[in-house]
């Protein structure tokens, strides 16, 4: 095998900007064999290994990428599952470039090996061709619950299955996956692929019990009472923000949570949906986060002529992955920097009609390290548009803070939590991804999962021992 | 899946089902309300609690038939299974300290003030009731409001049936007569919590009404249900849906149900040439 020393990546067969920008169907169409096998011998297999130091759950990126070139697609992808239970979903939505892909040597003098693709290719591969099932793990006796079926969820629970638990998943929803489901676009995650994910959990064994709100159904206590010995909650982020500017009341109007709802989990996009949803013609998204980069590409394959990203920063400061900014440029979404919101403008009849943004200049940089956004007067104007969206965050759900005594949370409403394995101030109840940390990423979400199923078995054990010996 | 086990058609395009599903039934409470799905690519229907038997596990629910989603969740009969249902969602209405009440139900919102009159009932309030329909043919459940009320008013718009006007007409009228009410519980059409609680104002009593914009999740995550109350924005699905009368901004709310009104109009044609193509083949 000879080492690819091309300064760039191979590059990703995509479709066509104009012809996707009609459909829903998957943008980046995956490595072929050859193309696989060709990147993956671009890795140097650095012995002190940088690329997994900037992976949140420290997958053995050379041991995967080694295996690739060698055309050992099984072992790579067992090699990958050994630390992330969802590597076809990693490879398509990590920010790759500000994780495993920033600290590859590659990336010095050209481009960082392609990471992300290969993660995809290898896990594609292996459940296109369905090789040897995992074995379903010996029952070791205990119960463990899991509410929100997300990433963060159905990690832990995979990971307490494999180590013999008896699973139960509570999801508020009607169908399992979390933002994966109803946030993340088919054209960026196919929703099969989610789904072939959980089919996987559930021949483990877990059981993923739908239509169950923890906090109404039932309560956090209650799951204890039912003789579950531990809880991880990963329940999200919660309710979304407004920018409590006039006029957010508007016909047209939506947050980025009830967009992508209505066209992801509500199907709307497909003809004979029965959820409605707004098509624009001029659509503004408020926002620049990847959030914000799927509702303007939504809104673009929903028809519309024009759509905008409105953002308070430069271009240099938008928070969504590269990628998906590239993606979004190629098809037509024009970027409005340096731009704020300062009033939603409405007609006589509800119906919203523009919004009136002033410009911005960049100041000294603020807490966050990035120069603040100040207003420069007078500079005001008005954007057509006809649907507006706001893609600017989102703060904690209160369902379980309140009705779960003794949990607590921080300022912003998170659950707080003591140790690396997200342990709560309640006995027996662990908490990790975006329900602590607030909008965060899918690999972390994914790592807090393991951890807390990890230090959730080190309890129960501990327990029984202390019973046996006791 | 969860089985219907009763169905009865009610007067005025509205019915009334019992559902299997024990969790809820266990935990409801007057003023909540439930999301359902008819089938699997169904509209999610948010529907309030009308009633619960908590031994035998079931939670009933009225709709009436406004749209396509409800036209479809209408197709269903008794020993057919909705594919989804979740709850109980929403805050309980609060009745604690309220000694003499004024309830008031219009349409088919007289199936959701019934559990509120009934709980107010037996915690020993005064409980007044008043009852409005369009006409007699819509009258339903007078038999269960006299067993829970000490007073009850029923009104109909054409006077076909009890009394002839808007229940603001009879509430002006208890109140003329000298009824001093802790407060008054209206759930109905947007129009008439709107007019009551403008008139309630006028009186300085406190007011409850029960919000329904349109919901997607009914969790607080996609925010689609927002209401101005007071001047702040608040979610019907975990702040409500019951808000103080006097606060909301009832024109927003009116205009933002109609949201989707061209929509639905065109499903409900296109579903209605369905059913006629089905009658006639
Ligand atoms: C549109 C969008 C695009 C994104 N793009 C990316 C990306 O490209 N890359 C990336 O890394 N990250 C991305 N993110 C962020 C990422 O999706 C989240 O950080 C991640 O999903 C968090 O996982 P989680 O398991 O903590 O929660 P979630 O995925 O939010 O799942 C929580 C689950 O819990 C359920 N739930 C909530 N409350 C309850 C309750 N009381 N009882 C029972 N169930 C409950 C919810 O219904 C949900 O299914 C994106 C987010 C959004 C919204
Ligand atoms: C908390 C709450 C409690 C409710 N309780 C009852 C009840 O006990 N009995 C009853 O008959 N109706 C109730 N409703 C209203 C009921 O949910 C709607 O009539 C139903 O969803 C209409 O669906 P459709 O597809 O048949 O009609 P559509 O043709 O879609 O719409 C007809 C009208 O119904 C309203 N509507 C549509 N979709 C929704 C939605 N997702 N959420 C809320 N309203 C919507 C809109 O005003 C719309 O203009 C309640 C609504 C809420 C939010
Ligand atoms: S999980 Fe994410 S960060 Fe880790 S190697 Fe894969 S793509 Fe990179
Ligand atoms: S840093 Fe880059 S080149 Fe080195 S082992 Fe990791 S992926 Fe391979
Ligand atoms: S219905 Fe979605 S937040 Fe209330």
């Amino acid at each position: 095998m000879s080492r690819n020393m091309s300064p760039s990546k191979v590059a990703m067969p995509a479709q066509d900007p104009q012809e996707r920008s009609l459909n829903f169907r998957e943008v980046a169409l995956g490595y072929t064999r050859e193309m696989a096998m060709e990147e993956a011998a671009r890795c140097l297999e650095c012995k002190h290994r940088p690329c997994v130091n900037g992976c949140p759950v420290k997958i053995d990126i050379p041991g995967f990428i080694r295996e690739i070139a060698r055309g050992n697609m099984e072992e790579a992808f067992l090699i990958l599952n050994r630390d992330s239970a969802l590597p076809a979903v990693c490879g398509r939505v990590c920010p790759q470039e500000t994780q495993c892909e920033q600290t590859c040597v590659r990336g010095i003098k050209g481009e960082s090996v392609s990471i992300g693709r290969l993660e995809r290719y290898a896990a594609d591969w292996y459940r296109e061709n369905a090789c040897t099932l995992p074995p379903r793990p010996e029952p070791n006796g205990h119960r463990a619950a899991v509410v929100g079926a997300g990433p963060g969820g159905l990690t832990a629970a995979g990971e307490l299955a494999r180590m013999g638990y008896a699973v139960t998943v509570f999801e508020a929803l009607h169908l399992p996956g979390g933002v994966l489901t109803y946030g993340i676009p088919e054209f960026r995650l196919p929703k099969d692929i989610v789904m072939a994910e959980v089919d996987a959990l559930r021949r483990l064994g877990v059981e993923i019990q739908l239509n169950t709100v923890i906090g109404k159904t039932l309560s956090i206590d209650e799951l204890l009472e039912y003789g579950y010995e531990g809880i991880f909650i990963a329940s999200g982020a919660g309710l979304p923000r407004f920018m409590g500017i006039p006029g957010e009341t508007l016909k047209g109007v939506y947050s980025a949570n009830e967009y992508l709802t209505r066209i992801n989990l509500m199907k709307a996009y497909e003809k004979d949906s029965l959820t409605p949803v707004m098509r624009g013609r001029h659509v503004a998204v408020v926002g620049g986060g990847n959030v914000a980069m799927d509702a303007a590409r939504c809104a673009r394959r929903l028809g519309a002529e024009e759509v905008s990203i409105v953002y308070r920063r430069g271009i240099k400061e938008l928070p969504a992955r590269l990628e998906e900014v590239h993606h979004a440029q190629e098809e037509g979404i024009t970027f409005r920097m340096l731009t704020n919101p300062v009033q939603v403008l409405g007609d006589a009849n509800g119906w919203v009609r523009g919004l009136e943004c002033v410009r911005m200049t960049l100041g000294e940089p603020d807490a966050s390290g990035r120069r603040r956004p100040i207003e420069e007067p007078g500079s005001n104007y008005d954007l057509p548009a006809d649907v507006v969206v706001i893609a600017i965050g989102t703060s904690s759900n209160p369902l379980i803070r309140l009705t779960t005594p003794g949990l607590e949370t921080d300022q912003w409403g998170c659950i707080k939590t003591k140790g690396p394995g997200g342990e709560t101030s309640r006995e027996k109840v662990f908490a990790g991804g975006d329900v602590v940390t607030g909008s965060a990423t899918v690999i972390l979400a994914m790592g807090a999962g393991k951890d807390a199923a990890r230090a959730m078995d080190r309890m129960i054990r501990g327990r029984e021992m202390a019973v046996q010996h006791g | 899946m969860y089985r219907i086990t009763a169905k009865t058609r009610l007067s005025g395009n509205a019915s009334k089902i019992s559902v299997l599903a024990p969790l809820i039934a266990r935990k409801a409470q007057a003023g909540q309300f439930i999301i359902l799905r008819a089938k699997e690519d169904s509209e999610r229907i948010p529907l309030t609690i009308h009633d619960q038997d908590r031994e035998q596990g079931t939670v009933t629910v009225v709709y009436q038939v406004v749209g396509a989603g409800t036209m479809e969740l209408d197709t269903l009969e008794s020993g057919d299974s909705l594919h989804d249902l979740v709850g109980p969602l929403g805050t309980a209405t609060k009745t604690e300290g309220i000694k003499k009440v004024c309830v008031i139900g219009g349409g088919v919102g007289c199936a959701i003030a019934y559990p509120v009159a009934r709980k107010l009932f037996e915690q020993g309030s005064e409980v007044h009731v008043i009852a409005g329909f369009r006409s007699r043919d819509f009258v339903f459940l007078e038999k269960e409001f006299k067993k829970v009320s000490h007073v009850l008013k029923v009104m109909t718009d054409d006077g076909s049936y009890g009394s002839r006007g808007l229940v603001t007409d009879a509430l002006e009228g208890m109140i003329a007569e000298g009824h001093h009410y802790d407060e008054v519980i209206a759930i109905g059409p947007l129009v008439m919590m709107k007019y009551v609680s403008l008139l309630t104002k006028k009186y300085g009593i406190k007011t409850t009404v029960s919000m329904n914009p349109i919901m997607v999740d009914g969790t607080g995550m996609c925010g689609g249900c927002r209401l101005t109350v007071g001047g702040k924005i608040r979610f019907a699905c975990v702040d409500g849906p019951d808000f103080d009368g006097h606060e909301v901004d009832f024109d927003e709310v009116i205009s933002r149900n109609r949201i989707y009104e061209d929509f639905e109009r065109r499903e409900r044609e296109e579903n209605c040439l369905l059913f006629k193509k089905e009658v006639q083949s």
